[in-house]
């Protein structure tokens, strides 16, 4: 049984047509890189995925049933979750307190409900553990690296326990070395069997991390290959045009 | 390897010691000490029980309307409308003691009425998406004017049978200092472990570093946007109340400028108006400096005009200071 799968989603806002019968598949513990111009309708795909709004036509599959999502949430609640590329979080809170946002873990005193810090600091430094990130659950977000900053929006995602993550350009403004990180970061995720959609422009993080690439152009996935039997070349060819198809 | 992310997860970026150093109500509390260890020497009556009374009721009033400010300024919003609420509040809680009713009635008059502002700035600035400055500031011409318009422009003078009770609740005496102070104490407390340790404390400062995260993680950011107005409601209605009993009296012209001095307030203990950043203690001491300044003044014989100067320059500072401090954080 296939865990995700896209058939014939086309999007069309008013007369423009963003999409236009888009397929895609993803199993467990697979990377998918997918790539494309500004345009190629790799904002829409993730905004469908996500939840954010319906396709005008084609169908979602997740785990051999067919879905609607509502909202954002309901995708959430369905097992997937977004990493957006401005992170979504909040530089005044703790790392520990970025992650559980919206969902505190709560100790009881009687008629009342306090925060329960130490479970949190606990429970985001297991985290952080897991995805092998030196991120201290206490310090401020405003205090952290790109790396780790990508290691807290991803750590949140986590407690969901998610099948599949969507990460939108997780690498596109951070240093060379922090995108070492992020990479190795997609990886622990891979090893633990999420499915990754990494929606990127930077050839050499698809072609380090991805089994799989997708590449859009003008609406359309004009290649799907494994990462083995293309070469960033063809890639290149392929977003621009210079290929039709492959 | 897990060991060693196990050693660096515990450790923080900045110990105890260093986050207390880089805290703006701990300055503001150092200067303070200073402020009154200078007051010693050069007057002999700053360090008397009555001169210690007198401060603690005065900046009481403001420092309670400044523990709501301060909520809202978190949130990356302001409410310009408090003094204007302090008016209409006051009248209200006047004219139905006047009319004879409960001391208590009278209370609830003033609180509910207060309440009723601050929900109405709350659901205009949360879910119409009004600007806080613009929708504050059209409630502060709005409860003054109809303050004024309710009392006839008269003074309230007569607070009915209760009135002994009542001035005794806003202008009475327990432990050597104002009911009022303790008030101001008694809700200090509360709002520094609503802050710490509630979710409603926490998606506080949340919204106001990043709303749209906040919104993303499932934050009710329009409920909490709401609640700080009317926090910022009520504890105006508990100022104005405190006010009415101990001047046994309600003018419409009440809490005029008060705004400013509770915005003043916040600012001085670390509050942001750009949103995250704030705190109850904060509050607390920055209307403390605020009212000890006023008062050494007085002390020292400086010509009372002098005074909207010296605040000024701490007001001016105080944003310095917490410039300099997002600069080296940045």
């Amino acid at each position: 049984m296939r865990l995700f799968e896209l058939q014939g989603i086309s999007k069309n806002f008013g007369a423009i047509q963003a999409l236009n019968g888009v397929n895609l598949k993803i199993d467990s513990g697979e990377v998918l890189g997918l790539m494309g111009d500004n345009g190629a309708g790799k904002s829409t795909m993730i905004k469908i995925m996500a939840g954010n709004f319906p396709p005008s036509s084609g169908e979602i599959w997740l785990k051999g049933e067919k879905v609607a999502f509502q909202n954002p949430l309901d995708a959430r609640k369905k097992g997937i979750e977004v990493v957006y590329q401005d992170l979504a979080l909040c530089d005044n809170l703790t790392a520990a307190e970025n992650v559980f946002l919206g969902r505190e873990a709560k100790i009881k005193f009687g008629p009342f409900k306090f925060i329960h810090y130490a479970a949190m600091f606990r429970e985001a430094a297991r985290h952080f553990a897991e995805l092998k990130s030196e991120t201290r659950p206490r310090d401020l977000v405003k205090q952290m690296s790109g790396g780790q900053r990508q290691a807290v929006a991803i750590a949140r995602t986590r407690l969901s326990k998610p099948d599949i993550v969507l990460m939108d350009e997780p690498t596109a403004a951070i240093s060379v070395r922090q995108v070492a990180e992020v990479l190795d970061l997609i990886r622990r995720l891979r090893d633990r069997g999420v499915a990754v959609i990494l929606i990127s422009h930077r050839m050499p993080d698809v072609f380090a991390v991805c089994d799989h690439v997708s590449v859009m152009r003008r609406g359309k996935v004009v290649a799907d290959k494994p990462i083995g039997t293309t070469s960033p070349e063809e890639v290149t060819g392929l977003i621009t045009g210079a290929i039709e198809k492959a | 390897m897990s060991i060693a992310i196990d050693d660096v997860s515990r450790q923080r970026e900045w110990g105890p010691l260093r986050q207390l150093l880089r805290s703006q109500p701990f300055w503001v509390t150092v200067a303070l000490g200073l402020m009154c260890l200078v007051m010693a020497h050069v007057s002999n009556v700053f360090f008397t029980d009555d001169n210690f009374f007198n401060v603690t009721r005065n900046f009481a009033f403001i420092g309670i309307i400044a523990l709501g400010m301060t909520a809202v300024i978190i949130t990356g919003g302001i409410d310009l409308s408090v003094g204007s609420v302090v008016g209409i509040s006051g009248i209200a809680t006047g004219m139905v003691l006047n009319a004879g009713y409960h001391w208590w009635l009278g209370i609830l008059a003033g609180i509910l009425t207060a309440l009723a502002c601050g929900l109405v700035n709350g659901l205009l600035i949360a879910y119409l998406k009004l600007s806080s400055f613009i929708v504050t500031l059209g409630m502060f011409g709005i409860a003054r004017s109809l303050a004024q318009v309710l009392s006839q422009n008269h003074m309230i003078y007569q607070l009915g049978p209760d009135e002994k009770i009542f001035n005794d609740v806003g202008g009475g005496v327990l432990f050597g200092v104002a009911h009022t102070f303790i008030v101001l104490l008694v809700l200090m407390f509360v709002l520094i472990i609503a802050f710490r340790y509630t979710t409603w404390g926490r998606w506080v400062y949340a919204i106001g570093g990043n709303e749209q995260a906040a919104r993303l993680t499932g934050v009710p950011v329009n409920r909490i946007k709401v609640s700080v107005y009317v926090l910022s409601g009520l504890m105006s209605g508990i100022s104005a109340v405190m006010l009415v009993g101990w001047q046994g009296a309600a003018i419409n012209a009440m809490g005029t400028g008060y705004e400013l001095r509770a915005i003043a307030s916040s600012v001085i203990g670390g509050a942001d108006l750009m949103g995250g950043a704030g705190g109850a203690y904060g509050a607390f001491i920055g209307a403390a400096l605020i009212e000890v300044i006023r008062n050494s003044l007085l002390l020292a014989g400086v010509d009372a005009n002098w005074e909207g100067t010296f605040i000024g320059l701490f007001i001016v500072f105080a944003v310095l200071l917490s410039k300099f401090r997002g600069m080296r954080s940045g």
